[in-house]
């Protein structure tokens, strides 16, 4: 079981997260101007990386807040966090 | 059985770990046993010689014990019986208490009489990859083969019987953090917990034995000039004496997971028996979460082959050492020893001691000379460059044959008998990796000792000491596991300088290398029962591995697959890494070139109980009561799990059917009035300046337009414009919104609300809350709905002018503030009445009162199907549009939501979709299953052409009849077409296809 460092509240057990998949996949501003296959490759197709991956993770049973976490897939070894929309606030250990 | 007679006597000096003074009565096999506290079962039956107490796996050979720990692949057997039976334990780590019941486990009729042994004398057709080659292969009727013979065969193959009553004992899990988990309670683990406690560490021990002290307890060591169990007693209080140490004895650590995050599991009150005080838990699992870890689980011991070496009596060396020295057990009287490397001479010196003859069998041409000597002196025979060749006897051994050994492990020229009934056999060492191996540790072979040894894994944090890093001597257990302690402490933050031990042990040597050694063979041919075995508890033979190499299957995965090598209750931990030098032997491959299969957890299995803990029976899963409950269960109620929630499925009334109360449920609504418990229904609240645009995005339909004190029906999408919920939502003030979602759903649509709300649009001004359980909700519906309402003491103005369908009021309603929705799923005038949660029994109390008939799940559900009202998750499976289901007018044109540009993708723009159609059976007394198939010839061979399938289906009371709801392909352009639905077991029922409202078409009823 992962130790996830939430940025909000410090290193809490996996099972206090729910996983959100890969993250920077952004929702076009224009979606009727896209091809169907622009379209389907937002909506169905993501990396599948081996390797470092960012992905979103969310503290669903803790304070609730998304954020973004670089993650290893092959060894699990986590590089930086990061937060939506606003200043990373210290965390607390 | 005669008495105990290979106890020794009390005036032996060993034995230390029993109190001659505590015996103990058990029962084994039904005859009646005497062992002593501190023995283990194992031990206990030892003392009475080493009979078969087992069955083998496949060719049912009589087997006897043959280790002393955890290693053991022979002695399983059923502990106790009913509720409490545990199947496949190990004797040999089965402490012994008073009133023990065991009973072996794979004999039929018994162990004594097996009548399966014919698998042994059949063996010739029982190669490896037997069942494979006959049943699952691809020759003619392959599979007719295997379904005859696999009742046959699961019976004769498995071990002990699962038990079939519940469990009666409580099972506990503990939770802990700690700077330094040191695994294993041996002279390395308790240095290496000593040096990490010094530091001010919190530290936690766990040794899964009955007591710490690991290969100290055979107590044939010292320690400065003392008993090594000395030190360690004194080294155990020091621990017990240290802030923050927790030592947790009978604790097997059973998997490493990343972060250092380990699963242990203690026995607690397992080691009294069903007569364990009744404030004791069974077993705890902890779960312990280290910042760094030590581990010094010790080695096992490995055999060398040779023919009949499954004979009882034939043992794992160091086993006979311990049992001698730990529990005063030699099951023998004259003791002969196979080796290949030092260790077996601490083991000759103390069966010598112990007045057992001694011959030890060295397959090194020269054995080194102060053991030699020390071993010759002590009373033991040294026959050097020997090996055994094959043991005489059948239930139990007579005697053996040896002879000098070659370098390639084949005797040369005859083998000669020696007397013996009892065999050690010491063919070095393997390392007890499996944990280093659960963080990804690649083992690394070592050439000196043979053996794999776990790979580095001090970046994950994760050290090892001991004889698991292939060492031998007791020095550099104790310095390694010191090393291995201060730098665990360092890592995790404790730098404080402390002394380290300087410590004398006495009776080491310079360990000499090994002399590798799997399997000795002989050209004289043998008996044809004559077999070698590698893998005792699964049967798997030298030639099993030699016919893998030979059919190809030479990777260490497929000869495990092939011939079963390593699987199992042991996981092959006295058999792996002999099968795969062998196969490196027959290959022309080293041991480090063919590799060895990953160790998953656990170390040793888990009771299901031990992992379940409290989380059984009505602590499973949380079940959820609306505020109503109690008047529900106290009124007849038949209640249905809807989520976790227990809603009313409907309300017998004595004697009544279900299906009458339906009936009349439904009826008392379509005519009088009904009263329905709509607490469950998920709401959020939503605040703040952009719930309008959030809406707008999330639902198909515009929500710019929607005023204060009005409520909207919405559907919410998927990107890929597939239906996830509907439910209306109310604007109750300019920046006050509160949003339904279906029961079931509350807590995912909550969290894909934040989810846009923070990762995409975190420009949005939204507060989304949870408000499902403050709120109980009444639904009131019926032709007289709101003649009911209106008398209610309330200061709403109930009329249809004043409050017309979908519209919101906010007022009191029995002098408690209410929100009241005047929206309908049932057809008729309808209104949703919430009030506080703890208001919520009175106000249904007073509803009921004023005549209002209660009506269940199952009465809504035909309700909102005559009128074709959706249910989520019913009429829709993540495959279905708002397009698919006629709701088209629900979908805006003019702005973006979620979903909306997938309507343009091919697939999802065909006109010949399948379609929300009604379904009417020509024979209105039928209602169509649910999920019933629909095809249009339904004498068409199969495959058959399907079409799609009912969703919803029920008696109408309103129509006299069956009724359905369906998904049918190209189905609005089939209108007044007939369909065949296919019934679950055969035939089929012809339907029309027909618009799917059946009821009040133009929804005058509900608008009042």
């Amino acid at each position: 079981m992962l130790l996830i460092h939430c940025p909000y509240c410090g290193p809490r057990d996996e099972t206090e997260f729910s996983y959100g998949g890969e993250a920077d996949i952004a929702r076009p501003l224009e979606p009727e101007a896209l091809s169907d296959a622009e379209w389907a490759d937002y909506v169905f197709m993501r990396t599948n990386t081996k390797g470092r991956f960012r992905e979103q993770w969310v503290h669903s049973h803790g304070c609730g807040r998304w954020f973004t976490l670089v993650r290893n897939t092959v060894t699990h070894e986590r590089g930086e966090t990061g937060v939506f929309g606003g200043v990373v606030p210290e965390a607390d250990g | 059985m005669s008495g105990p007679q290979f106890r020794l006597p009390a005036h032996v000096p060993m034995g230390g770990r029993i109190d001659r003074e505590t015996p103990l009565a058990f029962t084994f096999n039904g005859e009646s046993f005497n062992g002593y506290a501190g023995d283990t079962l194992a031990s206990a039956l030892l003392a009475y010689g080493s009979f078969p107490l087992a069955r083998s796996f496949k060719y049912h050979r009589p087997r006897g014990i043959y280790g002393a720990g955890a290693e053991e692949p022979n002695a399983l057997v059923q502990l106790e019986s009913g509720g409490r039976a545990q199947p496949n334990l190990r004797a040999t780590q089965i402490e012994l208490y008073g009133g023990l019941t065991a009973t072996s486990v794979n004999a039929w009729p018994s162990v004594d009489f097996d009548l399966m042994r014919i698998n042994d004398w059949l063996s010739p057709l029982f190669p490896a990859g037997f069942y494979y080659k006959t049943f699952m292969g691809g020759g003619l009727g392959a599979g007719r083969w295997w379904r005859l013979f696999e009742p046959f065969i699961r019976r004769a193959a498995g071990f002990g019987r699962a038990p079939t009553a519940p469990d009666p004992d409580r099972y506990e899990r503990m939770n802990a953090h700690c700077d330094v988990l040191v695994v294993g309670g041996g002279p390395a683990g308790l240095s290496a917990a000593l040096a990490a406690a010094n530091r001010g560490c919190r530290v936690i021990l766990a040794d899964e034995q009955a007591e710490p002290g690991g290969d100290l307890l055979a107590g044939d060591r010292s320690i400065d000039d003392a008993p090594a169990m000395g030190w360690a007693a004194a080294a155990l209080a020091r621990l017990g004496a240290a802030p923050d140490v927790r030592v947790l004895d009978r604790t097997t650590v059973a998997g490493l997971y990343d972060d250092n995050f380990a699963t242990a599991v203690e026995s607690v009150g397992d080691r009294f028996g069903p007569g364990a005080p009744n404030h004791l838990p069974r077993l705890r699992l902890w779960r312990i979460r280290a910042r760094q870890i030590v581990l010094a689980t010790g080695a096992h011991e490995r055999p060398y082959a040779f023919a009949n070496n499954d004979t009882p009596g034939v043992m794992l060396g160091n086993a006979l050492r311990h049992y001698a020295g730990r529990y005063a057990v030699v099951p023998g009287r004259q003791v002969l020893l196979g080796t290949n490397n030092d260790s077996a001479y601490r083991t000759a010196r103390l069966l010598a001691q112990a007045g057992v003859g001694v011959t030890l069998a060295d397959a090194r041409e020269t054995p080194p000379a102060a053991l030699a000597d020390a071993a010759r002196n002590a009373g033991a025979a040294v026959e050097a460059g020997c090996a055994i060749a094959a043991v005489v006897g059948d239930r139990r051994v007579r005697g053996a044959s040896i002879g000098r050994i070659l370098p390639d492990g084949e005797i040369s020229g005859a083998p000669r008998l020696v007397e013996t009934d009892l065999i050690g056999i010491s063919g070095g060492w393997n390392p007890a990796l499996h944990l280093a191996s659960h963080r990804g540790a690649k083992p690394a072979w070592q050439e000196e000792q043979a053996c794999f040894a776990p790979g580095d894994l001090t970046p994950l944090g994760v050290r090892t000491a001991g004889a698991v890093t292939g060492v031998g001597s007791l020095a550099d257990c104790l310095e390694q596991g010191y090393a291995a302690g201060r730098d665990a402490a360092r890592a995790a933050g404790h730098t404080k300088r402390t002394r380290k031990p300087a410590l004398k042990t006495g009776d080491e040597t310079a360990t000499a290398p090994i002399h590798p050694l799997w399997a000795v063979t002989s050209r004289r041919p043998g008996s044809r029962r004559n077999k070698s075995f590698v893998d005792l508890q699964n049967d798997v033979t030298v030639k099993d591995v030699a016919l893998a190499a030979r059919e190809n299957y030479r990777s260490v995965e497929h000869l495990k697959r092939y011939t079963t090598l390593g699987m199992g209750t042991d996981q092959g931990k006295t058999a792996n890494v002999t099968g795969l030098a062998l196969m490196g032997m027959a290959t022309g491959r080293t041991p480090e070139a063919v590799g060895t299969t990953t160790f998953r957890p656990p170390y040793t299995p888990i009771p299901f109980g031990a992992l379940a803990g409290r989380d059984r029976g009505d602590l499973f899963d949380p079940v959820r009561e609306t505020p109503m409950f109690d008047w529900h269960a106290a009124n007849g109620a038949v209640f249905e799990d809807v989520g976790q929630w227990k809603r009313p499925y409907a309300y017998r009334r004595d004697g009544e059917s279900l299906k009458a109360a339906i009936d009349r449920e439904v009826r008392a609504v379509r005519n009088e009035a009904g009263v329905m418990d709509a607490s469950t229904l998920g709401k959020i609240d939503l605040k703040g300046p952009d719930v309008a645009t959030l809406l707008n995005r999330v639902y198909t339909n515009d929500w710019e337009t929607l005023k204060v004190g009005r409520a909207r029906y919405g559907l919410m999408c998927h990107e890929d414009g597939m239906i996830f919920d509907d439910g209306v939502t109310a604007r109750l003030g300019d920046d006050h919104y509160v949003m339904t979602t279906t029961t079931g759903n509350a807590a995912t649509v909550l969290n894909w609300l934040e989810m846009w709300l923070q990762t995409e649009w975190p420009d949005l001004q939204v507060f989304a809350t949870s408000v499902t359980e403050a709120y109980a909700t009444a639904t009131v519906a019926g032709a007289d709905g709101r003649k009911l309402v209106s008398g209610l003491e309330s200061d709403i103005d109930w009329s249809d002018d004043a409050f017309p369908h979908m519209a919101v009021r906010t007022g009191t309603v029995l002098g408690v503030p209410a929100r009241v929705f005047r929206v309908s799923f049932s057809g008729e005038a309808s209104y949703e009445i919430n009030v506080p949660a703890h208001y919520g029994l009175a106000l249904w109390q007073a509803l009921i009162d004023g005549g209002a008939t209660p009506y269940g799940t199952e009465a809504m559900h035909v309700l909102r199907a005559e009128k074709g009202f959706i249910i989520v998750g019913q009429e829709t499976d993540g495959t279905v549009t708002p397009h698919d289901l006629g709701m088209g007018w629900a979908v805006s044109k003019r702005k973006d939501f979620i979903g909306k540009r997938s309507y343009g993708r091919p697939d999802t723009a065909r006109a010949d979709r399948k379609h929300l159609v009604g379904l009417l059976p020509l024979d209105s007394k039928t209602v169509l299953p649910e999920g019933g198939q629909i095809v249009s010839d339904p004498a068409q061979e199969p495959p058959m052409t399907m079409l799609g399938h009912v969703t919803s289906s029920y008696n109408s009371p309103s129509l006299n009849g069956g009724f359905a709801l369906a998904l049918l392909k190209n189905g609005r352009n089939r209108m007044g077409d007939t369909v065949h639905i296919l019934r679950l077991d055969e035939g089929a029922d012809p339907a029309r296809v027909v618009a799917p409202t059946f009821y009040d078409k133009d929804g005058g009823r509900m608008r009042g």
